[in-house]
C-alpha cells in the first residue's frame, strides 16, 4: 500500500533540492525566468522581502491566484510562505497543491508563541533558524528542511553567515559530547534530547539545511556553500538586480561550482548592479525579521 | 575482479549526491568520484545519475559540456544508473516535450506523473533480479515509463506503471533507492559493472 506524507517522503523532497538555488518570484513571468536559469524550485509570494520591508504593514500569505499562476507556469517544485503559527494559511496552501510550505518570519507572525504543528500536514515545511536549538525545535514541530534566517530583504549576507557559522559550530561541539553532557546541552539549547542525540551521532542536522536571508551575489551563494549550507534561497537578490536573467544563472552556477573561484570570477563579470542592500546598523532591533518566532 | 578496484562516479551537479555515494560504498565500491566536470569522467567504470531536478541538472550538463561525454560512455557500454531525475535524463523521449537529454534509453517517460509533492509516497515493490523481501521505494514527484522499446526489460511496475527498467548497460528507476538503507539495487548496479569488465 502507498503511504503518503511520510517523514522519508517529506525530508527526501528536500534532499532532491540539495546543491540548488530556490528563488523568490512574484508572478508567472519571473517563475519562468527562474526555471530557465536553472532554479531547483521557486517560492511564490506577493512581494519580495525587500518590498515587504519597504512597504511595511502586515505581510500575509500570497493571493492563491498568484500561487496557481506560478504552479501552471513551471514544472519545477513551487513553494509558498505562510505566517508563523497560521495553520489555516498553511492548510490553504496545501489544498492548492504547493510542494513545500515556508513557515516564514518574512511574513508578519500570526501567533506570538506557537509555530504550526507541521506533523499535521502531508506537504513538507521549511523553517528558518538562527542556531541549533531553534532548528531542532522546528524539526520537533515537524519541519522537514531548515534554512538560516539571515536578515531577509537586506541583500546583506552578514546575518546568514552568523547563523550558519553558529549552527555548524554547535553541531561540531555536540558531536564531541558524551551522552550525559548532551542531556545538559539539550536544556541549554532548548532542544529535544532525542533530536540532539541524532545530531551528535550523525554530526549533522537530520534534515537538509539551506542558506537564506541576504544572498545577493554569486560569491555570497558560494560563501554560504563553503560554510556548510546544502543549497541557497535567494529572495530579493535576483529580481531586485539590474539583470535578473544573468544574475539568476550566475548564482545557480556559483552554487554548484562553489570551489571554482576562476569560474565565479567569470560569472561575476558585467553582472550589472546587485540589489542596493541595507547596512544592518541602520535598522532598529524591532525591524529585524530574524527575531520573529524563536 | 573485486569491487574494491571499481571507480564509480555520481553526477554531482545537484541533488541526492551524498546519499548515492553512501549507497555505492555500502554496495562495496571502493572509490566514488563526484562528477562536476568532463575530466572527472575519466577512467570511471560506471556512473550514477541521481535524483534532483531534471530541468536543472540537464541545463548544468549542457553548460559544463557533460552531455556528450556521458552519452558516449553510455554508447560505449559503460553502466549508467538513473534514479528519478536520472531516469528522465536517460530517456529517448519525454512526454509533452520536443527534446530529450541523453536520449540513450529506448523509453518514453512522463514527468511528475504520480502528481505533486502531496501525492508523493512510499511503497514496497517486487523488482525482478532483487531477491528476498519487497524493495522499499520512495517516490517523490516521480516520473514513470510509459513505453519501452523491444530491447528494454521491465523490472518492476507500480499501480500498472513501469517504474524500473534495464536496457543492456542502462538501469533506470522512478524512485529513490538512495533514500533508504536498502542497497540491493545499488548492488545490482555494481554487479552490472563487474559483468561489463
Amino acid at each position: 500500500m502507498a503511504e503518503l506524507g511520510t517523514t522519508r517522503v517529506k525530508r527526501g523532497m528536500a534532499e532532491m533540492q540539495k546543491g540548488g538555488v530556490i528563488m523568490d518570484v512574484v508572478n508567472a513571468e519571473q517563475a519562468k525566468i527562474a526555471e530557465e536559469a536553472g532554479a531547483v524550485a521557486v517560492m511564490a509570494l506577493e512581494r519580495v522581502p525587500a518590498d515587504i520591508r519597504a512597504m511595511g504593514g502586515v505581510a500575509r500569505m500570497a493571493d492563491p491566484t498568484i500561487v496557481e499562476q506560478v504552479m501552471k507556469a513551471v514544472s519545477i517544485p513551487v513553494m509558498a510562505k505562510a505566517r508563523i503559527g497560521h495553520f489555516v494559511e498553511a492548510k490553504v496552501l496545501e489544498s492548492l497543491g504547493v510542494d513545500y510550505i515556508d513557515e516564514s518570519e518574512v511574513l508578519t507572525p500570526a501567533d506570538d508563541k506557537f509555530h504550526i504543528n507541521k506533523r499535521d500536514f502531508v506537504v513538507p515545511f521549511v523553517c528558518g533558524a538562527r542556531d541549533l536549538g531553534e532548528a531542532l525545535r522546528r524539526i520537533a514541530e515537524g519541519a522537514s528542511m531548515i534554512r538560516t534566517k539571515g536578515e531577509p530583504g537586506t541583500g546583506n549576507i552578514v546575518e546568514a553567515v552568523k547563523h550558519q557559522r553558529t549552527m555548524q559550530a554547535q553541531i561540531r561541539r555536540v558531536a564531541a559530547m558524551s551522552e550525559d553532557e548532551l542531556v545538559f546541552e539539550a536544556k541549554n539549547l532548548g532542544a529535544p534530547y532525542e533530536l540532539l542525540l541524532e545530531v551528535a551521532k550523525g554530526a549533522q542536522l537530520p534534515v537538509v539545511n539551506f542558506a537564506a536571508g541576504g544572498v545577493a551575489t554569486p560569491s555570497d551563494a558560494a560563501l554560504m556553500m563553503h560554510l556548510g549550507s546544502d543549497g541557497v534561497f535567494v529572495g530579493s537578490g535576483i529580481f531586485k538586480s539590474d539583470n535578473p536573467q544573468k544574475f539568476a544563472r550566475a548564482i545557480v552556477q556559483a552554487t554548484t561550482h562553489y570551489e571554482d573561484y576562476a569560474l565565479i570570477a567569470e560569472l561575476s563579470k558585467d553582472l550589472g548592479v546587485a540589489m542596493k542592500g541595507i547596512d544592518l546598523t541602520t535598522i532598529s532591533e524591532n525591524e529585524r525579521m530574524a527575531i520573529r518566532g524563536m | 575482479m573485486s569491487t574494491d578496484q571499481l571507480r564509480v562516479g555520481v553526477l554531482a551537479l545537484q541533488g541526492a549526491v551524498t546519499e548515492h555515494s553512501g549507497a555505492l560504498i555500502k554496495a562495496g565500491v571502493k572509490e566514488v568520484v563526484q562528477v562536476k566536470r568532463p575530466q572527472h569522467l575519466e577512467g570511471l567504470d560506471g556512473l550514477v545519475l541521481p535524483g534532483g531536478e531534471s530541468t536543472t541538472i540537464g541545463k548544468l550538463m549542457n553548460q559544463y559540456e557533460l552531455m556528450e561525454p556521458i552519452r558516449k560512455m553510455g554508447q560505449a557500454g559503460i553502466p549508467l544508473f538513473g534514479t528519478c531525475a536520472g531516469l528522465i535524463l536517460l530517456a529517448s523521449r519525454i512526454q509533452n516535450q520536443q527534446w530529450s537529454h541523453l536520449g540513450l534509453m529506448d523509453t518514453l517517460v512522463d514527468r511528475n506523473s504520480f502528481g505533486r509533492q502531496r501525492e508523493s509516497f512510499e511503497a514496497n515493490l517486487q523488482v525482478d533480479g532483487i531477491e528476498g523481501d519487497p524493495f522499499p521505494a520512495v517516490f517523490i514527484r516521480a516520473p514513470h515509463i510509459i513505453e519501452v522499446g523491444p530491447t528494454v526489460k521491465v523490472l518492476s511496475h507500480y499501480d500498472g506503471r513501469i517504474v524500473t527498467a534495464r536496457q543492456d548497460n542502462l538501469l533506470a528507476a522512478s524512485f529513490h533507492p538512495e533514500l533508504t538503507d536498502d542497497s540491493r539495487l545499488h548492488q545490482y548496479f555494481v554487479q552490472m559493472i563487474k559483468q561489463n569488465r
